[in-house]
């Protein structure tokens, strides 16, 4: 396929992702399914109590968005890692920072986009009120590309490891900790009758600094595995 | 001194499984670490003994 | 001994290291029973039953020196750890390796001395505060720094790596603590606490620093240990190394 007129390197990237990614939807919906069936375990562990399930739904919902998007994020270096292209793509001596912040903004836009459409729905079976509704869905909006920025930090870190999957959520999942209670903490206000805007702030906060700092980190991990 | 007899001071005015636990935990977790690296060390050691001694016999060429 | 004046980086040689460390640990090991023994029997002996919490108190004379210094070793651990990456200093990513299972044991050491200490004031083995729960996740850090290092077959590629993801987690770590203080204020109401500590007289203070000074003094030991078991794992090769090991009397 010919490349648009004079594109830029991280619309390239991207658009070359999520092509790649299409070819194969099954896999692609792979991380939606996953979320369903893992949200769904909830209410049928915990029992039906709708009193019980609001009181949970913020933190299953999210929690459930965050192993779906770490489940799904070694997935998008895999293939590049074994043909070698990536190794092609840093030799090029193209700005490695920018290759990262397409990858992880591929990603999102296949596992996080349709996790903040979705999520809405998922929060009706919990019985939210349609404030909490909303909050949820502008929390995972803000919230799903920081944990694809980690993911992909940890995807490039745990490259062609054995146990890379689970190596990957171990070593992200401390470090999503701070988005998860930023997010989770805002559908609980709303909840309770309090405005969210603090916690929506520190999640924005949170996903600037993220976008800014990571993407150099994740450039820096991709040297460490192809040297 | 604050202890009155030997039992008084194992009881600790009734918190003795809190107290003497958490000492004995802090001593058993620390020996264990302890013996582990200094084991390692030791097999470092024998490892690297070996292998010298055998590089010295054969005059293995490098 | 060595006629060259010492420079900074005389004792990045492992050579230097090794016998650096052989020399010292005696002192180290020394050091920390003896500090260790008379910090307990000032804790025990001296230093008087707290009002509140009864005798249950003299549990922070482990817990805290133990919190310090698994906050202390990740960050030396991180630290060791980006000088190695970054002037490709050997030596000093293999103490940064080093360090990791002695934090992580003296994570372990704050979890279960705090959650024995909150027992009898809660009620409950657990208690999900601010800084236990901090404690946790520092856990779960060290277990992914440990996880990530010894699952990379490569020892360069290893040691970069986990100091980039050790760099990564310390500078997390503010926002983490923050985060977690935000979330426990928030969910209860009343924020939970642990027992707090209690009007430390001097004494008491005195026992839980001379403590500290001894879990240093440890913590010292026993990583030059495991950094001198590195060192000959990864040297074997090394002429110094043979010589050593030639002259040595023996598996011993």
């Amino acid at each position: 396929m010919s490349p648009p007129a004079s594109p830029s390197l991280l619309a390239a990237l991207f658009v070359r992702d999520l092509r790649l990614a299409l070819r194969r939807r099954t896999e692609a919906l792979l991380p939606i399914g996953f979320f369903v069936v893992a949200v769904a375990l909830f209410p049928l562990g915990v029992g039906p109590e709708p009193q019980t399930l609001r009181q949970i739904a913020p933190g299953v919902i999210w929690v459930c968005a965050l192993l779906a998007a770490m489940l799904s994020v070694s997935q998008l270096y895999a293939s590049d890692f074994a043909d070698g292209t990536l190794e092609q793509l840093l030799l090029t001596g193209r700005s490695t920072t920018l290759m990262a912040a397409a990858r992880a903004a591929a990603h999102w836009t296949l596992t996080g986009l349709p996790l903040v459409i979705a999520a809405p729905l998922f929060g009706l079976l919990f019985d939210l009120s349609s404030a909490a509704l909303r909050i949820l869905a502008l929390s995972l909006l803000l919230g799903t590309p920081v944990l694809s920025l980690l993911g992909s930090l940890g995807a490039a870190l745990t490259l062609g490891l054995r146990s890379a999957g689970v190596l990957l959520i171990l070593i992200v999942l401390p470090l999503a900790i701070p988005a998860l209670i930023f997010g989770t903490g805002a559908v609980a206000a709303v909840d309770a009758g309090q405005p969210a805007g603090a916690h929506l702030s520190l999640l924005g906060a949170l996903l600037i600094v993220t976008a800014l700092g990571v993407p150099p980190a994740t450039a820096a991990a991709l040297r460490i595995s192809l040297d | 001194m604050n202890w009155g007899s030997a039992s008084e001071f194992f009881a600790m005015g009734g918190y003795g499984v809190y107290v003497w636990g958490s000492y004995g935990i802090t001593a058993a977790l620390i020996g264990v670490e302890a013996w582990l690296a200094l084991r390692r060390r030791r097999r470092a050691l024998n490892t690297a003994v070996s292998a010298a001694r055998a590089a010295a016999a054969g005059e293995v060429p490098r | 001994m060595s006629s060259p004046p010492l420079r900074f980086f005389t004792f990045a040689a492992p050579s230097r290291f090794y016998s650096l460390s052989g020399r010292l640990l005696p002192w180290l090991w020394g050091a920390a029973a003896l500090v260790a023994a008379i910090g307990l029997y000032l804790g025990f002996f001296v230093a008087p039953t707290d009002a509140q919490q009864g005798e249950s108190y003299r549990i922070i004379f482990i817990h805290v020196p133990a919190a310090w210094m698994s906050m202390v070793v990740y960050l030396a651990m991180a630290a060791w750890a980006a000088i190695g990456w970054i002037f490709n200093a050997r030596m000093a990513s293999m103490l940064a390796r080093a360090l990791a299972p002695s934090g992580l044991v003296f994570t372990l050491i704050a979890l279960a001395t705090g959650s024995f200490w909150g027992k009898p004031a809660w009620g409950t083995w657990w208690v999900w505060d601010a800084r236990l729960t901090s404690e946790l996740i520092l856990l779960f850090l060290y277990l992914g720094y440990i996880a990530l290092v010894e699952a990379i077959d490569d020892v360069r590629r290893a040691d970069h790596a986990g100091a980039l993801l050790a760099i990564v987690g310390a500078v997390n770590v503010p926002v983490i603590y923050f985060s977690v203080r935000w979330w426990n204020t928030l969910h209860q109401g009343a924020t939970i606490t642990m027992s707090a500590a209690p009007k430390m007289q001097s004494t008491m203070l005195v026992a839980m620093l001379l403590l500290t000074f001894a879990f240093w003094a440890y913590a010292f030991a026993v990583v030059f240990v495991r950094t001198r078991a590195i060192v000959l794992e990864r040297e074997h090769d090394a002429q110094w190394v043979r010589g050593l090991a030639l002259s040595a009397r023996g598996p011993s």
